[in-house]
């Protein structure tokens, strides 16, 4: 520690802080143009000089280091002169155009020619002219106003790790710019824009929307993937008119593109404003998916509203309806032939009061979400293993990892926040080792990148562990504390040698080896996972793999230390918390345990059933063989998500009811009978629970379009007229409920999480949330080490079907694109389906970039371009499932996990041809 | 052939973000100037952003982002040629050669430049083409060394 005295006040800081540090510390302003505390020191503006006795002239203090018994003054008139002339002198080529700059009242150099008094310039001279060029539909840059402060640049470079922009030239013609200075090209995370000093960089579609007069802030939860990053929403008569973020949160006032300028579906004209009854018979619609299986039927057939189909109603009819149809389908044929899947778009609170619509008023657990498709394998693999399937450690803690095991996840684009804290991590130090079979971004940054063959997963793993175990590098004491079964377990590695895992996995052996023992020696490594481990038809077993890595070696239930499956919908964790499954309630108690159902019973009044539902799977296949008659979909788009669309439109078509209650009009709410227009999260209060168990709190900005409403409201309005009361004055009673059945969660309240978020377990009201998981052991008891073998994936290429298709997302689009696909920026950057494939595959098939190829499977086959990319393997394609005009799901499987009844999304063999194309 | 040329060149390196300097130099000498694409490997080699290459090209004076002419003619202007009519004579070759100061022709005949000074200040005026210094310039000598019309550049006047 070192103590200096600045402007006469004594304070002490850390060795190696910079004066500014500690003026910061003692609250003492200095004006910075240049400076951000999480990018390092510059000195470029200039504004931050200080005098500091024995040194001759002043000096910046971003840059000097702090020393014993320094004595700084941080303003005088001498240095207040210097700051005055050296403002304007950054002015003095300056368009000065604050009445029309979009950042007025928002830009620091503006408030600094404030404070300074600056109206007239002493200083006139050349200007410097920039025409602008930037064609890309997020960020307007506005270069005469640059002061070249490089904070754009070094944010680029330093955080975001992409180097898109910096300084070319130099002197006075120094410009930031892309490369040959062209137009950006980048991941369009916008961090330079938040950044911004000035008004060079904004947000184009910012523009004349307003600027600071009359504007409400509102802090709530992105609406994206799983990191769950505080927003806040800028919101002007009643439409949000920008989106930022705060330092102080869990994402560190960092956004990815969808986040940060992916608002525009809230105020989107196509959302549905009414409910919508059927008056077209489901049947009689033109091209029914029994009638072929053509491309061209499917195309038509997911094309957008035809609102011949349906007829506005009253929101009375509308409910009147639904209850009679569910109430006739319940009588007739029992409440098990009724499903629901509910939404992990929505609110905690609404997913537990869907729940209990299905159990408590319908009386079925036929209830489900899109977990089923990414982690149900996880929560099966983990809950079996360590008997709780949520990320072990929190987003924070990923900075102090020694070792990042990075395995079947596309993680900057998939979740491209947790994405900035493993490039983090490694900047900072820590070795990063990625599996995968594509070279994803992430591969730039690992020291070891293990490009196995899709679906090989368990045997790359069983060799590593291998290794590990020939290099005695396991945790005996752990192993003997906490867990049983090992010596067997052991055995069973003996034949996964390096040598085995080359020949399955096309790993060279000296990589798993050096792989296995990084991990083996590491002290805080975290292990992080998503689809290309849970997509399997083995993927339990994956999931499986992965904790039993972590069980020999000891490393989980420590700080930084442990396995991470990371969530893809912003609250897929609360759904599943939340107990949106057909065999759990909230919190993961089973529906068959007697005096589980016995509690559950208790809670909401009514006798329960105890028969496990059906998995959503297992409903389309119900609803095909005619068992289910009627289903009630929340926020979901089966059609697009799910496996083999034909299959899909054919089982929502069998239904005898089917209500979709949704924001926009989905591929799904076209198959409908009754459409329910609902509020999207910037509508609604509530909570979110994002990857890491993180409760947080979601807060209405705007009200909802036309007659929408909030999915709550529905559904308890539904109840009621079905004769169960459903009451509550306001929608923290809903999660007070939740906590009365669920106790991990009963210590949080919406006053304790107004700032920051909680996670759970937190059982009580002074519980400060847990971090991490499994401190001091498990909650089953012993962790169990079961023998899994290696076997390969249902469907693998064959002579017919030569390419092994993966298929996954992308940085911009979100999903099935039913928010994303309406926001007209994004649909630039991102227009159109593509296939990857690689050049040598091209070039054998004739394949150039961007020509139109069909790719055909057993089950379908669509039109799309190709991309001649490096990224995926040879003899490898694969397809962003985000498209519905090019849907990836015609062509995938429904072969599902004999335990998780996961599809296998990631594994199926197609073939390709080329096709000439009539008419573009 | 640029980019055998290129692979030969960085197949002597290897790879570090220190070598960049010599890389970009040694390109240009073997083709005149820094094509985008060879800059696009390059930074690929180094492992480094575009933009960071792009930035240190554009920095330093002797780096050139475009080709030059074959013909690569620099007039001096230091004081002795200036006293014994630099001007003139760069004048003359600016009109015949339809060129500025600083441009090169679009069929990539010419470039012309100018220099401080290049010692060899008892020929003033003097220019130098490609390695050639050519001393005691005169109007008469540069309609000599330039014959006025030439195809694919327009002529002032």
């Amino acid at each position: 520690m070192v103590t200096l005295t600045i402007d006469g006040k004594k304070v002490t800081v850390r060795k190696l802080s910079t004066v500014l540090d500690a003026a910061r510390k003692l609250d003492i302003p200095i004006p910075t143009l240049c400076h951000h505390s999480e990018l390092s020191p510059y000195g470029g503006c200039r504004l931050c000089i200080v005098e500091i006795k024995g040194m001759a002239r002043p000096i910046t203090a971003c840059t000097t280091p702090v020393s014993d018994g320094m004595e700084v003054i941080t303003t005088s008139p001498y240095i207040e002169k210097l700051r005055k002339t050296t403002l304007e002198l950054l002015l003095s080529d300056h368009p000065n155009d604050c009445m029309v700059c979009e950042r007025a009242g928002d830009c620091t150099l503006q408030e600094l020619a404030y404070f300074y008094g600056i109206r007239e310039n002493r200083f006139e001279g050349e200007r410097r002219f920039y025409t602008r060029k930037d064609n890309n539909p997020f960020i307007e840059r506005e270069m005469e106003k640059c002061i070249l402060c490089g904070q754009c640049v070094r944010i680029c470079d330093e955080i975001q790790g992409v180097g898109a922009i910096d300084f070319a030239h130099r002197g006075f013609k120094t410009r930031i710019c892309p490369p040959y200075e062209k137009d950006l090209n980048c991941e369009f995370c916008g961090q330079c824009v938040a950044v911004c000093p000035t008004g060079a960089l904004t947000g184009k579609m910012w523009a004349h929307k307003g600027r600071q007069k009359d504007i409400k802030e509102i802090e709530t939860v992105c609406p994206y993937c799983g990191c769950g990053c505080s927003l806040t929403l800028h919101v002007r008569r009643n439409e949000v008119i920008r989106v930022s973020s705060r330092e102080d949160t869990i994402n560190e006032g960092w956004l990815c593109a969808k986040g940060r300028f992916g608002y525009g579906f809230i105020n989107h004209p196509d959302r549905l404003t009414k409910p919508l009854i059927r008056i077209v018979p489901k049947n009689s619609q033109k091209s029914s998916a029994r009638g072929g299986r053509s491309q061209k039927t499917l195309n038509s057939q997911l094309s957008t509203l035809n609102s011949q189909l349906f007829r506005e109603v009253s929101w009375d009819e509308a409910l009147v309806y639904v209850a009679k149809r569910l109430r006739e389908i319940k009588d007739r044929y029992g409440p098990d032939s009724i499903g629901g899947l509910s939404s992990a778009k929505c609110t905690n609170e609404e997913n537990y009061l869907f729940q209990k619509f299905m159990r408590a008023v319908i009386g079925t657990n036929n209830v489900d979400h899109c977990v089923r498709y990414c982690h149900s394998s996880t929560l099966a693999g983990l809950a079996t293993v360590f008997g709780s399937g949520a990320m072990t450690n929190s987003i924070p803690e990923i900075g102090n990892h020694d070792v990042i095991f990075v395995i079947g996840s596309n993680t900057t684009e998939t979740h491209p926040i947790i994405g900035l804290r493993i490039k983090k991590a490694v900047r900072g130090g820590a070795e990063l080792i990625v599996a995968d079979p594509r070279r994803i971004d992430l591969v730039r940054f690992a020291g070891i990148w293990l490009q196995h063959r899709p679906g090989t997963d368990v045997a790359l793993l069983k060799s590593m562990m291998h290794v590990i175990v020939k290099e005695d590098l396991t945790d005996k004491k752990f192993i003997e504390e906490w867990t049983e079964g090992f010596e067997s377990f052991k055995e069973g590695l003996n034949e996964y040698t390096p040598d085995m895992g080359e020949k399955i996995t096309g790993v060279p052996k000296e990589y798993i080896i050096r792989a296995a023992i990084l991990y083996g020696n590491a002290v805080r490594p975290g292990i992080y996972y998503t689809m290309g481990i849970t997509q399997h038809t083995h993927g339990t077993e994956n999931v499986f793999a992965i904790a039993k890595l972590a069980l020999m070696t000891g490393n989980i239930g420590r700080e930084s230390t442990g396995v991470n499956p990371l969530r893809g919908q912003n609250n897929v964790q609360g759904a599943s918390d939340m107990g949106c499954f057909p065999d759990f309630y909230p919190g993961y108690q089973k529906v068959n345990i007697p005096n589980i159902k016995q509690k559950f019973e208790k809670a909401w009044g009514v006798r329960l059933s105890d028969k496990i539902g059906l998995t959503a799977p297992e409903m389309a296949e119900a609803a095909l063989k005619g068992n289910l008659k009627a289903m009630y979909i929340m926020g979901e788009n089966p059609v697009l998500s799910d496996p083999d669309i034909n299959r899909t439109i054919e089982a929502l078509k069998r239904l005898d009811f089917l209500a979709v209650q949704d924001i926009f009009m989905t591929e799904t709410a076209e198959l409908a009978d009754v459409v329910l227009p609902a509020a999207c999260f910037a509508e609604k209060d509530g909570t979110f629970t994002n990857t890491e168990r993180r409760v947080q709190r979601v807060r209405k900005a705007v009200e909802p379009p036309g007659e929408a409403k909030e999915d709550s409201w529905i559904i308890i309005e539904l109840a009621n007229r079905l004769g169960y009361k459903m009451k509550h004055a306001f929608i923290e009673e809903v999660f007070q409920e939740a906590g009365k059945v669920w106790p991990a969660i009963e210590g949080i309240t919406y006053g304790r999480i107004a700032k920051m978020g909680l996670q759970w377990p937190c059982p009580t009201l002074d519980h400060p949330g847990t971090p991490y998981l499994f401190k001091g052991g498990f909650p089953r008891g012993k962790a169990v080490f079961s023998t899994t073998r290696y076997r390969p994936s249902e469907e693998l290429p064959d002579n017919e079907y030569p390419f092994l298709l993966s298929t996954g997302r992308q940085l911009f689009q979100y999903h099935t694109g039913s928010m994303t696909r309406k926001i007209d920026a994004i649909n630039k950057i991102s227009p159109e389906a593509y296939i990857e494939i690689h050049p040598d595959d091209a070039k054998q098939f004739g394949i150039n970039d961007g020509k139109i190829i069909k790719v055909s499977s057993r089950r379908g086959s669509i039109n799309i371009k190709a991309l001649i990319s490096d990224r995926p393997a040879k003899g490898m394609v694969f397809i962003p499932f985000h498209f519905k005009e090019a849907a990836a799901n015609v062509l995938t499987g429904t072969a599902l996990d004999p335990i998780a009844k996961i599809p296998e999304l990631k594994v199926c063999a197609v073939k390709i041809e080329v096709v000439v194309l009539t008419v573009s | 052939m640029e980019e055998e040329l290129l692979e030969e060149i960085l197949a002597s390196y290897r790879g570090d973000r220190g070598e960049l300097v010599p890389i970009l130099q040694e390109v240009q000498d073997n083709l005149g100037y820094l094509p985008e694409k060879s800059m696009v490997d390059i930074a690929k080699f180094i492992g480094v952003p575009e933009s960071h290459v792009y930035s240190v090209a554009s920095f330093y004076a002797q780096f050139r982002l475009l080709p030059l002419g074959r013909k690569r003619i620099a007039v001096c202007r230091g004081t002795a040629c200036h006293i014994r009519g630099a001007p003139q004579i760069l004048n003359r070759i600016e009109k015949t050669i339809g060129l500025k100061e600083g441009e090169t022709s679009d069929d990539l005949e010419y470039t012309l430049e100018t220099v401080a000074c290049f010692g060899c200040c008892a020929l003033a005026p003097c220019i130098r083409v490609n390695m050639d210094v050519v001393g005691e310039m005169t109007s008469e000598k540069v309609d000599e060394l330039f014959p006025p019309v030439i195809e694919g550049v327009k002529n002032d006047q």
